[in-house]
């Protein structure tokens, strides 16, 4: 039987499910087609069961270090499948969600691999035989997955990716972790708080490489002081998995060569897109440089009918860069006229432990694009809240062009700056000015208050330092 | 003081209207930017909004009167701490109505674009519509505003590309020429390198060996003047025709009708006697009273003779209406009040934009011949340089006459060499035989 649809999504992740959503909203006959888990990786094997995992390890340091707040606890330990499954249940829990999202604005759930066997048809396998649906438009929102490093093929037992370590068969002992990108070190910072051994190894000089400079070091600075192994500049060369272990020769940054033994390692080097087994080729829908699916302004591809979104298009590879183009793509295809995005003003955060976020350009970024910069800087020591809290390790860094005000980017590191980072992010989307977020109103006691500071600061106007 | 508010002039050429509802009632207090009054003018019904804050005193016009003129008293505001009822006691009168409307006038058109000279010239509409919301705020974010400060751009003549036409950096950056050091595209990879600030394709290198000088900030009005006669010079094919014309009657005429308006307290200037031959002389060639516009040939149906006024920083184009029609004293009293208004930069809007030929005379700088640029969307402009006691050839004898050359700019798309010139020819009769230009 054949069904006939204005709009089918391939894919049910954040962008996805949030492009079926609005397409609904705007009154589109809409269909959703998933291979596995509604939410896609985001909520099933991504950002959402990370969290959760990262606010267990965050509960363990703190009751680790409970004398510190005049508490007592003893005999302090961390049940690893406990965690897991708290972690999981999450994940269930969002997942339904989404289903019952579904239901609610009436969009078909088709569950099975999806493939575009011409324009405007799509066949799914699903558990009971083909189905074939008929559509006037499509988003491909494919998502990506783990980019494999040749040498190290991950097995699940002792070479991981990020989606066996969300559910590792036992505690890591010795890890080490290849890549420190958001995910890399998000997982390096929660087996290091769960009282595993940390290596990182980074072929770049700097770990964290596309925060701000200053981030990167200060970040550095204390994953080693919570005794984590810090590599950078330094390449693993080969990876020698056995029962028991993990031999792994790796080239540091003065080309030394040493053998190193782990227990387990994880393999954290980035995405690859999933665009392989949709029908794409056949339909000639043109790949970009880094073979991700090129899109324009409006997700369109250059296929007729045919929009991308999220991880399977350019970067930067966020859940919520996903959403918003779905929002794009949906309202282009019911005829509106979105506004399209600046990458500039999509905040980025990474969960470690000291957070980091950040938004729009870096300070070198901003200087090698030829603005002459104000920054200003301000440090959680200098914070009351902060200081309340046990929690001055950090700063807030804002970078504004000297010449009109414009505020360019803002860099965090600290506690919580994950949930500050949304005022930049306004700020940079209405266009502010150094003006405007002076003479903004933060509440006291809060950590907000160091937004303030920094700008201030970067106009020599500093008050709490 | 109690405000008296008064009817806004919601466009340029608004001269009465309705007022449809009034939002506020007697007592209420009101503060800068409240809305007080919907007000209908034949194109479109527009809300009006407080400038000044205070308690609404009395309303003067009730709501669903029509035909309220501009500038007519429509309620009264007390300041804060004044008795409302006290401020309510003056009833304007008679007079003070009359006397406020021109004040009104003033005010409110110019409210908009306070300085005028932002725009020298008859400006063809914007492509889009100007940020400019019903009630006349320019809607912009705060880095957009900065930056129309810092370039002088004007905000109220930039369409917005943002949320409910907001206007935005890029805007800006559009309207300036793109002179942003990076672009914020979309689809542009994070780490692609910005390209550098391309540099304006007309302006000239500036001088880089070591003369002693000074840079000046560009006027609002420079750059306008700039844009326009660039794109004037560039894309208007330009041909001039020149023609010598014997003014020896026409001066005789002027000094007799001088003469006789003096008691009148009235004085013809040559210029005034080349704006009514210029205007005459293109309603009997009317193929060079026309437009050129993509789409159509644009003919027009009577003469406005847009007059170039040099005033301090640039010039101006004030506008003598009906030239072809308006008797030669009334083209003196109203070419007087407009120079010298546009010279203290109080010209309204209307009076400047439009036009359908123009007139520039350097003839009191002794200059002997010029051609000028056209100014668009006219298609010619008419340069008169200074009459000069010639010997010249009369009836084979040569005779002393007191010679002017002037020269017409033509836009060939719209009119051709010989409908030039027999426009030339049609302005040397009408000035060699003044008297014409008294019927």
């Amino acid at each position: 039987m054949t069904q006939s649809y204005d709009l089918v999504v391939l894919g049910s992740g954040p962008g996805g499910y949030v492009a079926a959503i609005r397409a609904a909203q705007l009154g589109l006959k809409t269909a959703i087609v998933e291979r596995e888990n509604l939410g896609g990786i985001c909520l099933n094997w991504g950002c959402i069961p990370t969290k959760a995992l990262l606010r267990s390890a965050e509960i363990f340091h703190n009751m680790k270090n409970a004398a510190d707040y005049g508490l007592a606890a003893e005999n302090i330990t961390a049940d690893l499948e406990a965690v897991v499954k708290r972690s999981r249940g999450v994940a269930k829990q969002l997942t339904q969600g989404v289903a019952g999202l579904m239901k609610k604005n009436k969009i078909d759930v088709v569950m099975g691999d999806g493939k575009i066997t011409a324009p405007g048809k799509i066949n799914v396998k699903t558990e009971k035989g083909d189905e074939e649906l008929e559509t006037k438009n499509i988003i491909i929102a494919t998502g990506a997955r783990a980019r494999d490093l040749p040498f190290a093929k991950a097995d699940g037992k002792r070479i991981w990716t990020y989606r066996h370590a969300m559910t590792p068969p036992e505690m890591p002992t010795k890890l080490l972790i290849i890549g420190s990108g958001a995910i890399g070190i998000e997982f390096a910072s929660f087996y290091n708080d769960m009282g595993s051994e940390v290596t990182v190894v980074e072929m770049l000089d700097r770990i964290v490489p596309v925060e701000d400079e200053e981030v990167s070091k200060f970040l550095e600075k204390s994953l080693k002081k919570q005794g984590m192994n810090i590599m950078t500049g330094a390449g693993v060369k080969s990876i020698d998995a056995g029962a028991k272990g993990v031999k792994a020769e790796i080239e540091d940054s003065k080309g030394k060569k040493q053998a190193h033994e782990f227990s387990h390692v994880i393999v954290a080097v980035g995405i690859q897109p999933n665009i392989e087994a949709i029908g794409l080729d056949e339909l000639g829908v043109e790949p970009d440089e880094r073979f991700h699916i090129k899109t324009d302004a409006h997700c369109r591809t250059n296929v007729d009918g045919i929009y991308a979104i999220g991880d399977c298009t350019a970067g930067p590879w966020l859940a919520h860069k996903a959403s918003h183009e779905g929002v794009i793509a949906a309202e282009t295809i019911a005829g509106g006229h979105p506004h399209t995005m600046d990458i500039n003003n999509i905040p980025g955060c990474t969960y470690c432990h000291p957070q980091i976020a950040s938004v729009g350009l870096t300070e070198a970024k901003a200087k090698e694009a030829g603005y002459e910069v104000k920054v200003g800087k301000f440090p959680f020591i200098g914070n009351g809240k902060a200081i309340a809290l046990g929690e001055t390790e950090g700063f807030i860094k804002t970078v504004f062009d000297a010449k009109t005000g414009e505020l360019l980017g803002a860099h965090m590191i600290g506690a919580e700056v994950t949930e500050l980072i949304q005022g930049y992010t306004v700020g940079k989307t209405l266009e502010t000015t150094e003006a405007e977020l002076m003479n903004t109103v933060f509440p006291h006691p809060t950590l907000s208050e160091m937004m303030h500071e920094s700008v201030l600061d970067a106009y020599g106007r500093v008050m709490h330092i | 003081m109690p405000i008296n508010l008064q009817m806004p002039a919601l466009s340029p050429t608004m001269e009465e209207g309705t007022l449809a509802k009034w939002l506020v009632k007697e007592g209420d207090e009101v503060s800068s930017g409240d809305l007080l009054a919907e007000i209908e003018t034949d194109k479109a019904t527009m809300e009006f909004e407080a400038i000044d804050e205070g308690i609404v005193a009395q309303i003067v016009v009730p709501e669903g009167t029509d035909n309220v003129k501009v500038g007519e008293v429509i309620a009264i505001i007390a300041e804060e701490g004044e008795d409302a009822s006290a401020a309510s006691a003056p009833a304007p009168t008679k007079e003070q109505k009359s006397e406020r409307k021109s004040e009104a006038e003033d005010s409110k058109t110019e409210a908009p674009t306070p300085s005028p000279t932002t725009t020298p010239a008859p400006a063809p509409a914007p492509a889009a519509a100007p940020s400019t919301s019903s009630d006349g705020r320019v809607k912009a974010s705060p880095l957009a505003r900065r930056l129309a400060e810092q370039k002088d751009v004007d905000l109220s003549t930039i369409a917005g590309s943002g949320p409910g036409g907001r206007i935005v950096k890029t805007d800006i950056d559009a309207a300036e020429g793109g002179t942003a050091p990076v672009k914020s595209a979309a689809t542009s990879a994070p780490s692609a390198a910005p390209e550098p600030a391309p540099a304006p394709a007309t302006a000239a290198p500036a001088n880089d060996f070591d003369v002693p000088h000074s840079a000046e900030k560009l006027s609002g009005m420079r750059k306008t003047i700039a844009k326009r006669l660039t794109a004037a010079k560039q894309s208007i094919p330009h041909y001039r025709v020149s023609i010598d014309v014997n003014i020896d009657k026409l001066l005789k005429l002027r000094g007799e009708l001088n003469a006789s308006l003096e008691a009148r307290g009235v004085k013809l200037s040559v210029n005034d006697l080349m704006i009514k031959a210029q205007a005459i002389a293109l309603m009997q060639a009317p193929d060079s009273n026309v437009s050129y516009t993509e789409d159509a040939m644009i003919r027009y149906a009577r003469a406005d003779i847009a007059v170039a006024v040099s005033i301090p920083g640039g010039l101006i184009t004030p506008i003598v209406t009906s030239a072809d029609t308006k008797s030669l004293s009334a083209i003196a009293t109203e070419m007087k009040d407009l120079a010298e208004r546009a010279k203290a930069g109080k010209l309204k809007m209307h009076e400047y934009q439009g036009g359908t030929a123009s007139l520039s005379n350097m003839g009191m700088f002794g200059v002997t011949t010029f051609d000028a640029v056209i100014n668009p969307p006219h298609g010619m402009i008419l340069a008169i340089s200074a009459g000069i006691k010639k010997p010249v050839v009369i009836d084979d004898s040569v005779q002393i006459a007191t010679m002017m050359t002037v020269t017409g700019s033509f836009d060939h798309r719209a009119i051709d060499g010989a409908t030039g010139a027999a426009f030339m020819k049609a302005f040397k009769e009408i000035v060699e035989n003044p008297l014409g230009m008294l019927a």
